[in-house]
């Protein structure tokens, strides 16, 4: 693999950019693997790059029914943070927010974060005192955040309406080191150093089956033949539960459709992102002026990918109250993704039934964020069967009763 | 937008006027159960990638329960049938098996 850098441009403008060489390569699959990934999304390619890096495993196959980085990857609004108040939460969230401010440099591949901060805004006194809380438990977890009035917060979003008559900006919780990235980038960063290390990114090989020997797994099937492996990885967030079946086993997962949708672009007004938790809103500006604004989730089971018109009404309206500028905005575009929610809206990183079996699942509303530290995690549980960022992710939890209660303690928007 | 009929007051009702309340006939498991048991009822769902059978309130209209069956990829409804109900009428998954070959939701096929 050829190094990005400003030298590279030189030469090859130097050449009229013939020496441009393909990301990725697309090899037909081999026989087998030494580790199967399926799903080629932003964890599913990260959790076979840290296999690569930190352990040296490189015999490996990332499995991808459509094209890589198409599903929720492609499709969420780019937020990175990590100021949640349970501590294996905090612990690998930060851990991947943590990875991002160098990934660019890791991976050789610009995937534009911008540490721009994020602010959660409080508009009630019930979040006022959350937050307050999220403070405190971010301090002692070592991730810098801070509760902010609301005069500091009218000060970081000039655009914002802190006094609006049904909820009013009482304060916020600021994150300054959170803020977004390349959503695409990243996957294609990920893609390229997977290739770079000989692993091969099978796109357009859907798995159709798991093929198993007394309770472990010896191959996939797929629609590009029956390959086998040591070990399999199954990340594919809302079609987890689809996988499983085919594996034999349940998961504690239901599908649904989550949305997002992108203004017109505007000239630069706000340069931080957004949460406003009460109403179920977040917002931040693209690079390219595009307000990006996401909501909640539909109620009901779905995969379809798209989600109904009045979640986005809702969004929307709440919005305007909170930023009445963006009231004469028209919508540019809208999408939707099928999230994979758990019963406490935490992920599950685990081993499985099967002994060489392992999910990387559940990251719900907020999967983005984690790419690099679900990763890691994923790669370590993988590779030595223990991982202590992933051991509180188990899906043990469920049956023990020891929730990582995050829906309860954040309200809502991971 | 989904629209989905209340069996009990005939309405075409549309989403923004029902409630999803979640997987149907769930097998209750309370106190003195095992853990797996409570596990299942609590958090193990169906999840399917096709048809579904779930509970939906007509919560802003006359306010009672119902069941429907729903697919979950093309969200066609197959039919409502009332909540005094702990399996789906025999007619309704003759029908699903006509549409839908191969049909499987927990022990239904």
């Amino acid at each position: 693999m050829k190094r990005y850098s400003a030298f590279a441009i030189a030469r090859e403008a130097a050449r009229h950019h013939t020496g441009w060489e393909r990301a990725w390569r697309s090899p037909e699959p081999k026989k087998s693997y030494d580790a199967i990934i399926v799903g080629a999304g932003g964890h599913g390619l990260a959790t076979a790059y840290y296999l690569g890096k930190n352990f040296g495993i490189t015999n490996v196959a990332v499995l991808e029914k459509g094209w890589l980085g198409g599903g929720n990857t492609g499709r969420n609004t780019t937020i990175i943070r990590s100021n949640y108040l349970q501590d294996p939460s905090a612990a690998i969230y930060e851990k991947a927010r943590d990875l991002y401010e160098t990934l660019s440099q890791d991976l050789n591949y610009n995937v534009m974060f911008s540490p721009r901060g994020v602010i959660m805004l409080a508009q009630t006194h019930h979040e006022v005192r959350g937050y307050q809380r999220t403070a405190h438990a971010n301090a002692l977890q070592g991730v810098k955040t801070e509760f902010i009035g609301p005069e500091k917060v009218k000060e970081i979003v000039p655009i914002i309406n802190i006094d609006g008559p049904r909820y009013p900006v009482l304060g916020g919780l600021w994150q300054p080191r959170g803020g977004t990235a390349r959503h695409d980038a990243v996957a294609w960063g990920y893609a390229r150093a997977c290739s770079d290390m000989g692993m091969d990114i099978i796109q357009k090989c859907e798995v159709t089956g798991v093929r198993r020997i007394a309770g472990r797994v010896v191959g996939v099937e797929t629609t590009k033949g029956s390959i086998d492996c040591n070990k399999l990885g199954i990340v594919v967030a809302g079609h987890s539960g689809v996988l499983a079946d085919m594996a034999g086993f349940r998961l504690p997962i239901e599908s649904l459709a989550l949305q997002a949708l992108v203004s017109e672009p505007i000239k630069p007004c706000m340069d931080v992102v957004v949460m406003a938790n009460t109403v179920h809103g977040y917002m931040s500006q693209s690079d390219k002026g595009e307000m990006v604004i996401g909501g909640g989730t539909d109620g009901f089971n779905n995969y379809t990918q798209r989600g109904s018109f009045h979640h986005i009404e809702e969004t929307v309206r709440a919005l305007i109250e909170t930023f009445p500028m963006i009231s004469r905005l028209k919508m540019l575009r809208q999408w939707g993704g099928i999230v994979d929610m758990t019963g406490d809206r935490s992920p599950i990183i685990s081993k499985t039934p099967l002994e060489n079996c392992f999910v990387n699942c559940g990251w719900g509303t907020g999967g983005f964020k984690a790419i690099p530290g679900s990763g890691w995690a994923m790669a370590e549980l993988m590779a030595k069967g223990y991982s202590p960022l992933a051991n509180e992710f188990s899906t043990d939890r469920f049956k023990e009763g020891r929730f990582i209660d995050e829906s309860v303690a954040a309200g809502v928007a991971h | 937008m989904l629209t989905l009929q209340c069996p009990y007051c005939g309405v075409m009702a549309e989403e923004t006027e029902l409630s999803a309340g979640g997987e149907a006939h769930l097998k209750r498991f309370g106190p003195g159960s095992s853990d797996a048991d409570f596990e299942t009822y609590m958090f193990m769902r169906e999840n399917p990638k096709g048809v579904h059978f779930e509970r939906w309130r007509h919560s802003n209209g006359c306010g009672k329960w119902f069941h429907a069956a729903r697919c979950t990829v093309t969200l066609e409804v197959f039919g409502t049938y009332t909540a005094q109900t702990s399996t789906p009428p025999a007619d309704l998954l003759d029908k699903i098996r006509a549409a839908r070959p191969g049909f499987k939701w927990r022990e239904f096929e």
